[in-house]
């Protein structure tokens, strides 16, 4: 067990090795200028002004260093959380901007995620056995799953903001508002997640059923069903082993979805001009802000492998075999 | 009697039509007896077996009856037979190696069936009966995937027994083994009978020397229907079907260099059974049919126990 972990923790700390160096890479391997842009948007003209803003903010941001030396700060710097100035908000350090973005995308995709899968799979087993509902919710969960999450997005938005007027179609909470602890600005706050949140909740919603209903299906007609109907077991017994036995593909599912479902929160957050990390990444690519995006990049990736992990635990505690084959690895 | 089974007409529903697969089969078998049900495939002896106690979705009951213990099963009505099933008929499946729910531990496996049929687990008894069949009680908390295959289908034929069923019926339990894991089912099943746990026993198989072995008599079917049954020593010394005759010869003999004396078959497969010839089944393959086999052979009784469906007998 404790081997087995071991080895889990080592692959995901190279990963996560591979993940920031290749995240220190690309900023600095996009074309265009961010100090240009910056000097760009001072607006002097003095050419002797140019140049001594230009050294300044090169030296600052440590772009005169050699491109190791670059990368073995970066290293040092973000062991000690420093993540550096944001460029496009400067001088605000960048675990500011992140921490003011990280509550906003954590409650959309946290609860999105969860929800869709616990509905998705209660839905899909209860489908399984019901022809009627089979055939409705089949078809649905198919157009639901084959919608892309911007265009359900932006469907939402059209639908239930714009024409039906009940939902704001844009940003975090209203701008007449300022953050506080009050029931006005809360409700606000839930107001304006409703849309992002259903957007990602029903495209989710239709795989996750989908492929319970198809588990199910698998597990009622396996041997072990058969022999238990053959013995007179109420089918109440039965389905409730199939529901624990079809459930394990669903969280191997879940894992893998993480990566993709944390690029669609980008994608839905930027069709409601969400406050979260995607409006931020975006923000970020437009301003060519480097740290910005890295520490964006950083938090992503960290959040995947930390979910990631915890699967593997979960899946350790409620499959045997998976624990059966620890221990053949071990002998 | 312990079993009385007469003219049993099962069929196998498919979009082309109904396939006979038992056409009108009667048999009966007595207390303490065990039958060994032979023929080849699509003989309809898995049928029979799946009739007495859990039809498919795809199977029909057309007529006939089963009598277990004067009281009569309801072949027909699935909610019915539930009452039966386990506690007076019970199975040891032809897919026993994966009849076990994989992420249960045995113990708790077994309890929870009980449960369900409302009965209390006797852990004493089920760890002496395990032991009976060469289980330490070890095995009781472990997964299924934890145990051998042997292992696994003895832990079956321990659960499916534990009610002390009148009935067991026993599908292809051996087909699946190697020699020795074979005779030790074999001494596994006869105990069970010995012991009282089973008062009667129908063994399907397509092993004949097996079946010689275990069974008391052994009943021959052919496309849907019996062939011959008789006491297993009267079967193999002195069989009166050309068909049970020729299945003997095909059996590999002990000794006989098969270089010299080629191994022979039965040329010919059984027909079709969506929709059956008139007359004798076997006609078309038999080495001594003629005209008269194209009316239907009745099945009549030689001896007090041999009975033969075949107008040369």
């Amino acid at each position: 067990m404790r081997r087995y972990f071991f080895r889990k923790l080592l692959v995901y700390g190279l990963t996560f090795f591979v993940a920031v160096t290749v995240n220190w890479m690309i900023p600095r391997f996009m074309p265009g200028d961010p100090v240009a842009g910056m000097v760009a948007r001072a607006n002097v003209t003095q050419p002797q002004a140019v140049a001594a803003m230009r050294a300044y903010y090169t030296e600052l941001f440590g772009f005169d260093r050699p491109l190791w030396q670059q990368y073995v700060n970066f290293w040092g710097a973000m062991l000690r959380g420093d993540f550096g100035l944001s460029i496009w908000l400067f001088p605000t350090p960048v675990s500011t901007v992140i921490g003011n973005a990280v509550p906003y995308t954590l409650a959309l995709v946290v609860p999105s995620v969860l929800l869709s899968w616990v509905v998705g799979n209660w839905f899909g087993a209860y489908a399984a056995r019901r022809r009627a509902l089979d055939n409705t919710v089949l078809p649905v969960g198919y157009i639901l799953t084959a919608t892309p999450y911007m265009w359900l997005a932006v469907l939402l938005a059209w639908g239930l903001g714009v024409v039906a007027g009940w939902f704001p179609v844009a940003g975090g909470y209203s701008f007449a508002l300022q953050p506080t602890w009050s029931a006005t600005f809360l409700l606000n706050l839930v107001h304006h997640w409703t849309l992002p949140f259903l957007s990602l909740f029903l495209v989710a919603l239709g795989g996750w059923a989908i492929g319970m209903r198809n588990m199910i299906i698998y597990e009622l007609e396996s041997d072990y069903a058969n022999y238990l109907s053959a013995l007179g077991a109420p089918a109440r017994l039965i389905r409730r082993y199939a529901f624990r036995n079809a459930v394990l593909p669903q969280i191997t599912g879940l894992a893998l979805q993480l990566g993709v479902i944390v690029a669609g929160a980008l994608v839905t957050e930027i069709v409601f001009a969400y406050p979260g990390l995607g409006s931020l990444i975006l923000k970020a690519i437009q301003n060519q802000d480097f740290f910005l995006l890295q520490g964006t990049f950083l938090f992503i990736v960290l959040g995947v492998l930390i979910a990631n992990f915890i699967i593997d635990i979960v899946y350790v505690v409620v499959d045997p075999r998976t624990r059966a084959g620890m221990a053949g690895a071990n002998a | 009697m312990s079993l009385r089974v007469s003219e049993l007409r099962v069929v196998y529903r498919t979009l082309k039509g109904d396939v006979h697969a038992l056409d009108g089969v009667t048999f009966g078998l007595a207390d303490g007896e065990i039958l060994g049900l032979v023929g080849e495939s699509g003989c309809g002896k898995s049928t029979l077996g799946k009739s007495l106690i859990r039809m498919d979705g795809r199977m029909r009951h057309l007529g006939g009856t089963a009598v277990l213990d004067d009281e009569e099963l309801p072949i027909g009505d699935d909610r019915r037979m539930n009452e039966f099933r386990f506690k007076r008929v019970s199975l040891i499946p032809q897919y026993a190696m994966s009849a076990l729910n994989p992420t249960r531990r045995i113990r708790k496996l077994v309890a929870e069936l009980l449960r369900s049929r409302g009965v209390a687990l006797d852990a004493a008894e089920l760890e002496s009966r395990m032991a009976q069949v060469g289980l330490p009680p070890d095995v009781l908390g472990r997964y299924p995937i934890e145990l051998s295959g042997g292992m696994r289908q003895r832990v079956v034929m321990v659960i499916s027994t534990l009610l002390d069923p009148s009935l067991l019926i026993a599908d292809e339990v051996t087909s699946a083994l190697d020699v020795s894991t074979q005779k030790a089912v074999v001494r596994a099943l006869l105990g069970f009978r010995d012991r009282g746990y089973v008062k009667s026993m129908i063994f399907i198989t397509h092993d004949l020397a097996l079946t010689h072995h275990l069974a008391d008599t052994i009943m021959v079917m052919y496309a849907g229907r019996l062939v011959e049954k008789a006491p297993a020593d009267v079967i193999v010394q002195a069989p009166r079907h050309p068909y049970t005759r020729l299945l003997l010869d095909a059996l590999p003999e002990v000794g006989v260099r098969h270089a010299d004396r080629r191994l022979t078959g039965i040329p010919g497969s059984p027909p079709q059974l969506l929709d059956p010839p008139a007359g004798c089944r076997f006609r078309a393959r038999c080495p001594v049919a003629d005209d008269r086999c194209a009316e239907d052979p009745p099945v009549t009784a030689l001896a007090s126990d041999h009975h033969v469906a075949c107008w040369k007998a």
